[in-house]
C-alpha cells in the first residue's frame, strides 16, 4: 500500500513543509501585531516572486504530503484496493494543487 | 468483588471461526498462579474439550500467547495477581489472527508474513569455508543482538493496530526478524530481503504506534527495527542499491 517511493515523497514533502509552515505562522503573527488590512497584505504579495515561490512550494509540498497521508487513512479505514487508491491519491493531490495554486495566484498575481 | 475467598472468576472465550462467546468459570486461587495455570485447570477439571496451545511453560517457546483482559500476553509468565482486574480475568484468543478453536489462534498468516518478509537466513558459506569471525562490538552485530531474542509469540502482531487496519502489512515480528538478518554479515539475502521489506506490505506501512514495543514480553523494540529497515530501504533506493 505504501512503497519506498510514496514513503520518500511523503517524508521529503514534510521536510519542505516544516520550515515553510514555521515561516508562514511567524510572518502571520508578526504582520498582524499592529493590525493589517487585506489591501496592505496584497500590496506586499502582488508581483512578489519571493512570496509566489514561498507559497507555491508550500502548495506543492502539501499536495504531495496530504494525498499520500489520506491514501493511508482511506486504505486502513475502507480497505479500498490499489486500483481505486492510486487514482484517488492522484485526484486528491491534483485537487489540492489546483485549489492551492488558485489561492497563491490570487495573492501574488 | 470478583475474587471470592479462594475462587477466581474467569471468563474464557469459547468457539471457532464461525463465532463464539465467553463462558464463566470459578477457578481455585493459588499462590504464584499464572494465567496459563488457570486455563490448564479449567481444561483438566471442567472443560476437557477446551482448546489452547502451550509447550515450554517458561517463556521460551512463544506458544501460549492469548488476550488477557484485553491485552496480549505470554500467559505462562503472566501472574494472575498482576492482571486480575475489576472484571476478574477475561481470556480470549490472540487478536488479529483467525481462531481455530477456543484459545488457539491460527498462526498461518503470521508465519506466512515471516516468509514474505524474507525472514529466513540465506547462507553465504558452506561447511568447507572458514568460520566467519563476528565481533560482538561490530555496530551491525550490536543492532542484530538488540532484536534477536524474539520467540515468535505473536504478542506484537496482536498488539499492532496497523495489522488490524491493514491485512497486507507484515507486522512487527516479521520485520524485526528481517532487521536482524540485514545486520548479519553471514547472510547472503540482503538485496532480496530489502526488496521484500520495501514492498507494499512492508516496513513503510508502520505508523510507529509502538504497541509492539509496549507489549513485547522480551522487551524488544520492533518499532526501532522497522525504523532501521525504513532507513536502509530509503538509502538503498536513493543510491540505486549501492548503499548498505
Amino acid at each position: 500500500m505504501i512503497g519506498v517511493r510514496l514513503y520518500l515523497a511523503q517524508r521529503l514533502s514534510a521536510l519542505v513543509m516544516a520550515p515553510l509552515m514555521i515561516g508562514h505562522l511567524a510572518v502571520m503573527i508578526y504582520a498582524v501585531q499592529n493590525g493589517l488590512s487585506a489591501e496592505e497584505i496584497l500590496s506586499r504579495t502582488q508581483g512578489s516572486l519571493w512570496w509566489g515561490a514561498f507559497y507555491g512550494l508550500f502548495v506543492i509540498a502539501v499536495s504531495i504530503h496530504a494525498a499520500i497521508g489520506v491514501r493511508a487513512v482511506v486504505y486502513e479505514t475502507a480497505g479500498l484496493p490499489e486500483r481505486i487508491l492510486n487514482p484517488l491519491t492522484w485526484a486528491i493531490g491534483v485537487s489540492l494543487f489546483v485549489m492551492g495554486g488558485r489561492a497563491v495566484a490570487g495573492v501574488v498575481l | 468483588m470478583h475474587r471470592r475467598a479462594e475462587v477466581l472468576d474467569v471468563l474464557v472465550w469459547r468457539g471457532d471461526a464461525n463465532g463464539g462467546g465467553y463462558h464463566s468459570y470459578g477457578v481455585p486461587a493459588q499462590e504464584s498462579q499464572t494465567v496459563l495455570d488457570v486455563v490448564t485447570w479449567i481444561q483438566q477439571n471442567v472443560e476437557p474439550t477446551l482448546a489452547y496451545r502451550f509447550a515450554c511453560r517458561v517463556g521460551m517457546c512463544g506458544s501460549c500467547a492469548m488476550m488477557v483482559n484485553g491485552e496480549p500476553r505470554w500467559t505462562c509468565r503472566t501472574h494472575v495477581k498482576k492482571v486480575f482486574g475489576a472484571k476478574g480475568l477475561v481470556i480470549a484468543p490472540l487478536r488479529n489472527l483467525p481462531v481455530i478453536k477456543d484459545l488457539a489462534a491460527d498462526m498461518a498468516a503470521f508465519f506466512d508474513k515471516w516468509t514474505a518478509a524474507e525472514g529466513r537466513f540465506h547462507p553465504s558459506k558452506s561447511r568447507n569455508d572458514a568460520m566467519e569471525p563476528i565481533s560482538p562490538e561490530a555496530p551491525n552485530r550490536v543492532a542484530a543482538n538488540a532484536a534477536i531474542e524474539c520467540i515468535n509469540c505473536a504478542v506484537c502482531y496482536a498488539a499492532c493496530d496497523t495489522v488490524t487496519a491493514n491485512p497486507d502489512y507484515f507486522g512487527p515480528a516479521a520485520l524485526n526478524r528481517a532487521w536482524t538478518l540485514q545486520n548479519d554479515v553471514r547472510d547472503a539475502g540482503y538485496t532480496v530481503r530489502q526488496d521484500a521489506v520495501s514492498s507494499s506490505g512492508g516496513c513503510f506501512n508502520c505508523h510507529s504506534h509502538q504497541s509492539c514495543m509496549t507489549y513485547c514480553p522480551n522487551e524488544l523494540n520492533p518499532t526501532a527495527s522497522i525504523a532501521g529497515l525504513k532507513r536502509l530501504s530509503a538509502l538503498s533506493y536513493l543510491t540505486g542499491g549501492k548503499a548498505r
